[in-house]
């Protein structure tokens, strides 16, 4: 039903359904409509013109009636066509579900049959079997058929493979039940929507190719006519009498295009993935929504957010990713924002320079400062002018980050090259250098490697060098360390810490580990749900955090590098963003919670740096409400289910 | 890359050894006596004999096989009865026509094609977007022997740009012929380059929706690459990948369109040959005009592997 509800929801496929049922339904009925005979001739009036004689579109050069043959061969080129795509549905269907069900040796066997006649032109093979056959309207029928099972066949052994090994399958296998029954009740009913889809998407196709073989004069024989053949007889006096191959021409293109309409609206309405809109292309920079006059400037620092706020603006919800975040860094300064994932950590980080995916993304208030500008709802010119050469971005993954088919030579070169107009050679012997700097070894070949041929360090190292390559002011690292293994990422935090010493660099670390934190920040926001629910220096924090949630953060932080399994020892999980309670967002896991917290809204208190967002602090912070501290957190043992409730 | 391409044409072997099988059963079904049928209506008692003789049509089926496969080895395809000239003659001249006109719309399509996917892709749902969707909507609806009816229609009746027929065959191009042959060339190759050409832009449009998602994209932006580097140098090189393959299926969907395409325009190439042949139930033509298309077809789909290895230095040479 849903299906069929969102089929009717897609107006271009709605439309060639309708025209299809149509087309159908005249094609049913045309034994009953007062028509002249199909195949009678009539040598008085050859080629008539539309209308002409009572022929309402004419006659062909036997002075036959074209309305009668269009009706007639409409009937017989729609019954071959869902024939012919039945046939190999079905055929192509039985082989794919049987080489994927019992694999192995059958599969194998199957497979390379199916691989060799796909590696015919397929008309070829269709033209062999006609040859073989000889021509006719079934011969032709079985060509097309046969040549369309590979595709059926293939498409639908990938899903059955995916479905032979999940749990149920073995379920019923362990309760006794046989190859055929399994077959029947539990994989056929899961690939049913696989062959509806290919069914759907091909035979217009099929309807296009039987069509050919009759305008070949290999399919249906004279005088019976199908459109392909009337298309092949209209072909002989083509200049002479045009309109005899408008009719059946049409008819083919309203027939298939109908078909295409309504295939392309079942592929979207099975596919989940392009239901959930998932394809969109990301825009060039963020869009921008922002209500209001822009935040002023503090001058605070080199970057500077004030009252940042994005979302994520999917159908019908809202996610507020980034709820109103203001933060500052100083020139030579490391400031960590950390958070679990979903906090929104990495989204304030792209929103800097309007890299969120948009759609779905959108700055919806605030201002993003760098050297005084502000860069949300800057044109993209200017923005993509600050982007890698006034604020640079370290990523995550660098296997993802990087192109994997430009060496990493050719993606510092570029680097450089978008901000400075300098010879390729200049270029080089920078990237060189860079390499160098990042303390790469033989940079000197390395420089034409493929990231796919580093390690996970060097590769983060290439992407610290490409983040240098234009000397930033700022540098935004999200989470640049977490794919690494420890000892790697010990290496990679001293190098940012280094750089940053030597080149008076600006960074935000973001990161939901706190000992990476310790290690390289002199001052940490916490993230959670969006905002910042503590800010202050380091070593203060670390030594009394005086949010819960901060505290628990730390309590169970055993050691660098472990921090991923550490904060799946918080009871409970992060509220979704779309449905953020009212009051305190931490009040569901927090131990302290009272009625009061889930009133109003809780302000970020504080001066001079050192702010919390709770009513009962566990650390006293001036200009916050007064420290109640809770019972000590004592780190709890983490289980496997605790694991993976926190993913 | 040497041994690659090696590599992959000793691969080749066994596809073409199962190709020529392939073939072999499907005329071995042809029902009643082979000799006769296989000549049809040239089935003079000579020939006949000559027939038996030639493919041991009295010996059991393996054996006929093994017959037929060591002669094609040594090139011998047989003689063709309705045209009287060795088939491989017949079909080596003819193939060139389609090669030329095949080859000419492979071209057409494949950077036009690329080239709207990837625009459709850049401005997704823009106007543009939806002009190239509807085209491609039309382009694999379309029967391609209507189109080209219609095209003769428009440039050749109507406008008289274009003649509707009566190329010659390659000969001509020796003849100085070169202008006259692309002249008959453009309404053709046009008509057989319009139906693949939807097929790719369709299939470059969602690949590069597919690439323009990943992070080293996001990673091209904030280095402060512009749109236009980020979507015709970084993601296009990246959608090459899989566009590539794609190309070398619809090659050969042109290559069967072409046998429609042929007939419209009176284009001397083999997909006519092979129609003709069938008609005139020539099937040794037809037999050995398939086998030589299909193995050609076979070495072009090595060069697609080999220009998709040298665009992605992740498969292994
Ligand atoms: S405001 Fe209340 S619920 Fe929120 S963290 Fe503080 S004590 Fe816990």
């Amino acid at each position: 039903m849903t299906t069929l509800a969102l089929i009717a929801r897609n107006r271009l496929a709605l439309w060639g359904g309708i025209v299809l049922i149509l087309v159908i339904l005249l094609a049913l009925v045309t034994p009953w409509l007062p028509l002249y005979p199909p195949n009678a001739t009539d040598p008085s009036i050859k080629n008539a013109w539309f209308g002409e004689e009572g022929h309402l579109l004419g006659t062909d050069h036997l002075g036959r009636d074209i309305l009668s043959r269009l009706l007639w061969g409409t009937r017989v080129s729609l019954a071959i066509g869902f024939a012919s795509a039945v046939i190999a549905a079905v055929l192509g269907a039985a082989i794919g579900i049987v080489a994927g069900y019992f694999g192995g040796r059958t599969d194998n066997i199957l497979m390379r049959l199916i691989d060799l006649i796909m590696g015919f032109p397929y008309i070829l093979l269709a033209l062999a079997i006609v040859a073989a056959l000889g021509p006719g309207l079934m011969n032709a029928l079985i060509a097309v058929a046969a040549v369309n099972i590979p595709f059926f066949a293939r498409n639908i052994r990938g899903v059955t493979v995916g479905i032979a090994h999940k749990e149920f399958v073995d379920a019923a296998k362990l309760a006794g039940m046989g190859h055929v029954r399994i077959i029947l009740t539990e994989i056929l009913p899961n690939v049913v929507p696989v062959i509806v889809v290919a069914a759907s998407t091909t035979v217009g196709w099929m309807i296009l190719e039987t069509a050919g073989l009759s305008f070949l004069g290999l399919g249906s024989q004279p005088p019976d006519p199908d459109l392909g053949s009337m298309l092949g007889l209209a072909k002989d006096s083509l200049i002479t009498d045009p309109h005899v191959s408008y009719p059946p021409g049409l008819m083919i293109l309203i027939i298939v295009m109908s078909i295409n309409l309504l295939g392309d609206g079942i592929r979207d309405a099975l596919d989940p993935r392009l239901r959930s809109g998932a394809l969109s292309r990301p825009a060039a920079a963020t869009t921008v929504d922002r209500r209001g006059a822009a935040p002023a400037f503090r001058d605070e620092g080199i970057l500077e957010m004030t009252d940042l706020s994005t979302e994520f603006r999917l159908k019908r919800r809202t996610y507020k990713a980034v709820g109103g975040v203001t933060l500052a860094v100083k020139p030579g300064e490391c400031l960590g924002i950390i958070g679990e994932s979903g906090s929104g950590k990495s989204v304030t980080a792209l929103s800097v320079m309007g890299l969120v995916a948009s759609p779905p993304g959108v700055i919806t208030g605030g201002a993003v400062y760098v050297e005084g500008e502000d860069t949300v709802g800057m044109p993209y010119r200017q923005l993509r002018a600050l982007r890698g050469d006034r604020v640079a971005y370290i990523f995550q993954d660098p296997l993802a980050t990087l192109h994997p088919l430009f060496t990493v030579g050719d993606q510092l070169v570029e680097a450089i090259r978008v901000h400075h107009r300098v010879s390729d050679k200049e270029a080089r012997a920078k990237a060189l250098e860079l390499l160098k700097q990042v303390r790469i070894p033989n940079a000197e070949s390395r420089i034409d490697s493929y990231p796919h041929e580093m390690s996970g360090g060097m590769r983060q190292r290439v992407g610290i060098a490409m983040a240098l390559a234009n000397d930033p002011e700022v540098i935004i690292a999200d989470e640049p360390t977490t794919a690494l293994d420890v000892t790697v990422q010990a290496q990679i935090l001293s190098l940012l810490s280094d750089l940053r010493r030597e080149r008076g660099l600006a960074i935000v670390f973001i990161t939901h580990d706190f000992g990476v934190v310790a290690q390289l920040c002199d001052r940490v926001a916490v993230m959670y749900a969006g905002r910042i629910v503590e800010e202050g220096s380091t070593s203060d924090i670390l030594r009394s955090p005086a949010h819960p949630y901060t505290k628990r953060l730390i309590a169970c932080v055993p050691e660098l590098g472990e921090g991923k399994r550490a904060l799946a020892a918080i009871p409970g999980l992060p509220p979704a963003v779309d449905r953020l309670p009212d009051g305190c967002h931490f009040a569901d896991r927090c131990p302290k919670a009272r009625d009061v917290c889930r009133q109003d809204d809780v302000a970020l208190m504080g001066q001079g740096g050192r702010a919390v967002r709770c009513l009962f602090p566990e650390a006293e912070v001036p200009g916050a409400p007064e420290a109640v501290p809770g019972p000590p957190v004592e780190a709890e043992p983490i289980t496997a289910d605790r694991v993976e409730a926190a993913q | 890359m040497g041994s690659y391409i090696l590599k992959r044409l000793v691969s080749a072997v066994p596809v073409v050894l199962g190709l020529t099988i392939v073939v072999f059963l499907i005329m071995a079904m042809i029902p009643g006596d082979p000799a006769t049928a296989i000549l049809g209506a040239y089935a003079t008692p000579e020939n006949v004999a000559r027939i038996n003789r030639d493919l041991g049509l009295d010996q059991p089926l393996p054996v006929r096989y093994f017959i037929w496969l060591t002669s094609l080895l040594q090139g011998d395809f047989g003689r063709s009865y309705s045209l009287n000239r060795p088939v491989l003659d017949e079909v080596w001249e003819r193939f060139q026509a389609t090669l030329l006109l095949a080859g000419a719309s492979f071209v057409i399509c494949s950077i036009l094609g690329v080239a709207a996917g990837v625009v459709s892709a850049a401005r997704q749902y823009g106007t543009a977007d939806k002009a190239i969707t509807f085209a491609v909507l039309l382009g694999i609806s379309i029967p391609s022997f209507f189109l080209g009816m219609m095209l003769i229609l428009i440039f050749s009746v109507s406008l008289g740009w274009f003649p509707p027929s009566g190329m010659q065959g390659l000969a001509y191009l020796g003849g100085g012929g070169f202008r006259d042959v692309a002249h008959h060339l453009v309404l053709p190759a046009t008509a057989l380059a319009l139906v693949a050409l939807g097929v790719i832009a369709r299939l470059s449009r969602s690949a590069m929706l597919e690439v323009l998602r990943q992070d080293y994209i996001r990673t091209a932006r904030a280095k402060g690459v512009d749109e236009r580097g980020v979507v015709w140098r970084h993601a296009l090189k990246a959608a090459m990948v899989s566009i590539v393959p794609v190309l070398g299926l619809q090659a050969g969907f042109v290559l069967s369109g072409a046998v429609y395409i042929e007939k419209v325009f009176e284009w001397p190439g083999v997909g006519r040959m092979l129609v003709d042949a069938i008609l005139q139930r020539d099937l040794l033509l037809v037999q050995g005009g398939v086998v030589l298309v299909a193995t050609l077809y076979v070495l072009f789909n090595i060069i697609v592997d080999v220009i998709q290895a040298m665009l992605d230095p992740r498969i292994k040479t």
